[in-house]
């Protein structure tokens, strides 16, 4: 099959990447790139392991072509933090032990980040709307909330 | 870096001996879209859409946010070898008054619908059954002209634009014309729209004014990701505590979803008042054609459009400023 040339912006940097037309952009993240702190979980956009930020907005990558990015800006986990660098986000969720198995972990971080991103004070009902896409099966979602409060609690006192 | 195909071929064998069963296998093929797909096109115009899906003869179709047409595409409900990516045509991008009317643009997504003051202000049913599409990541993605053209049995966003009266522009190699939505459901799961052929590129109603209200109410088993049990939107015009007129439609019924014409004949010029307005509730549960499907039976939908009819209708009147 005929490859054709995705042209994008992943994490701050350039790419061109040679990619099949029916591939999905997880797969190319994931697979072409080489970067999998994306998760594939259900491959059919229904629990949000797959989120990444495509201009600014949490989408699904599972159920999105990769040619639909083309001359756009994504970012996945990867590129919001380091394990000596974590963003304010993993660190809350270090800290408030938001996760047991962390399958659905990278997702629920791309979807605060996203929304932390919008809006730097979010309420509870802010948090439970932007993870409502996200399913977590093993530690609920109580820790997960408390993790998105505190680090934006955080955020705004680096920012102030 | 060993072949994708390979490697993943190999995830999937690991994966089934691992646990017996592999979610992967049952969609065709092993590839998230579908492997007839050849070639991805983004034309600049809608008339350069229109061209490229002449030239592809059947074989090209429209993608916009593609939350559905994915999914289509890998159960093989649509055979075809290219996809004619329409997010690079600008002028499909706005939500615009002019007079009283509001035109939505074939790529604004629910997203964008449901936050929009105009959209909040003019038209709330509208914004409120964007809001309650699937998730926030699909409505980030997913448009309201996609929503049509899905002609799913409840579909949010299009309820909502049957009860406004909406009409859609389509475009297609005999030119344009405009189709009301509710005229779009050629029956459930397919539109009139051949997208293999066809765009839709705006959506148009008129903006509600100030004796006017609107609502909508729908019932589902969580808050997200979930298709309604049922859904009702309404749009009312109230003068002196009389119904003007009153349009509702209630979902998944009859069963494409559209405008209750004997509601709208029962209410119009009659008191608002619980017992109008139950009466209206009563007529829809006994005379809908009431769908039963995975969600729930006959007997519980036939309870409970009264229950969401009577919703409707109260919050639609509560609306009116």
């Amino acid at each position: 099959m005929e490859k054709k040339l995705l042209h994008f912006c992943l994490n701050g940097e350039e790419m061109e990447v040679q990619v099949d037309p029916s591939a999905s952009l997880m797969d190319v993240i994931r697979d072409d790139l080489e970067m999998t702190g994306t998760k594939a979980g259900c491959n059919t956009g229904d629990c949000g392991a797959c989120t990444v930020i495509l201009d600014g907005e949490a989408v699904r990558s599972c159920i999105m072509p990769a040619l639909h990015v083309m001359d756009r800006n994504v970012e996945t986990i990867e590129g919001i933090g380091s394990p000596d660098n974590l963003h304010p986000v993993q660190e809350e969720f270090v800290e408030s032990s938001a996760f047991q198995c962390g399958y659905c972990t990278p997702g629920m971080i791309m979807s605060a980040k996203a929304l932390l991103d919008k809006n730097p004070e979010p309420t509870g009902e802010d948090v439970r709307e932007a993870i409502a896409g996200n399913l977590c099966r093993c530690t609920g979602y109580k820790k997960i909330e408390e993790a998105f409060l505190s680090a934006a609690k955080k955020v705004n006192s680096k920012s102030s | 870096m060993k072949d994708r195909d390979e490697r993943r071929a190999c995830y999937l064998t690991v994966r089934k001996e691992a646990t017996g069963y592999c979610l992967g296998e049952n969609i065709s093929g092993i590839r998230p879209v579908n492997n007839m797909i050849n070639n991805y096109l983004f034309p600049e115009s809608t008339l350069e859409a229109v061209e490229m899906l002449k030239s592809l003869n059947g074989e090209g179709r429209i993608i916009a946010g593609g939350t559905d047409l994915v999914l289509d595409l890998r159960k093989n409900k649509f055979v075809v070898s290219s996809l004619v990516d329409i997010t690079k045509i600008d002028s499909l991008k706005n939500i615009e008054l002019t007079g009283d009317k509001i035109t939505i643009g074939a790529l604004v997504t629910h997203a964008q619908v449901a936050s929009s003051r105009l959209i909040k202000d003019k038209a709330s049913v509208l914004a409120k059954a964007a809001g309650s599409v699937g998730c926030l990541q699909i409505r980030n993605v997913g448009t309201l002209a996609g929503n049509v053209v899905s002609a799913l049995p409840a579909a949010d966003a299009a309820v909502a634009l049957i009860a406004l009266e909406a009409e859609a522009e389509v475009v297609g190699p005999g030119g344009s014309n405009f189709v009301r939505v509710e005229d779009l459901y050629e029956r459930l799961f397919t539109s009139k729209v051949d997208s293999n052929s066809q765009l839709i590129t705006k959506i148009s109603f008129n903006a509600l004014l100030g004796k006017q209200g609107s609502a909508y109410v729908r019932m589902t088993l969580r808050k997200a990701l979930a298709l309604p049990i049922l859904n009702a939107a309404a749009v009312v015009s109230v003068s002196n505590g009389t119904f003007d007129w009153v349009k509702i439609v209630v979902a998944p019924t009859n069963p494409i979803p559209t405008i209750c014409k004997e509601v709208g004949k029962m209410l119009a010029g009659a008191q608002v008042n619980n017992q109008t307005i139950s009466e209206a509730a009563e007529y829809l549960s006994n005379n809908a054609v009431i769908v039963e499907d995975i969600r729930a039976n006959k007997e519980y939908r036939k309870e409970m459009i009264k229950v969401i009819t009577k919703r409707a209708l109260e919050e639609a009147v509560a609306a009116v400023s």
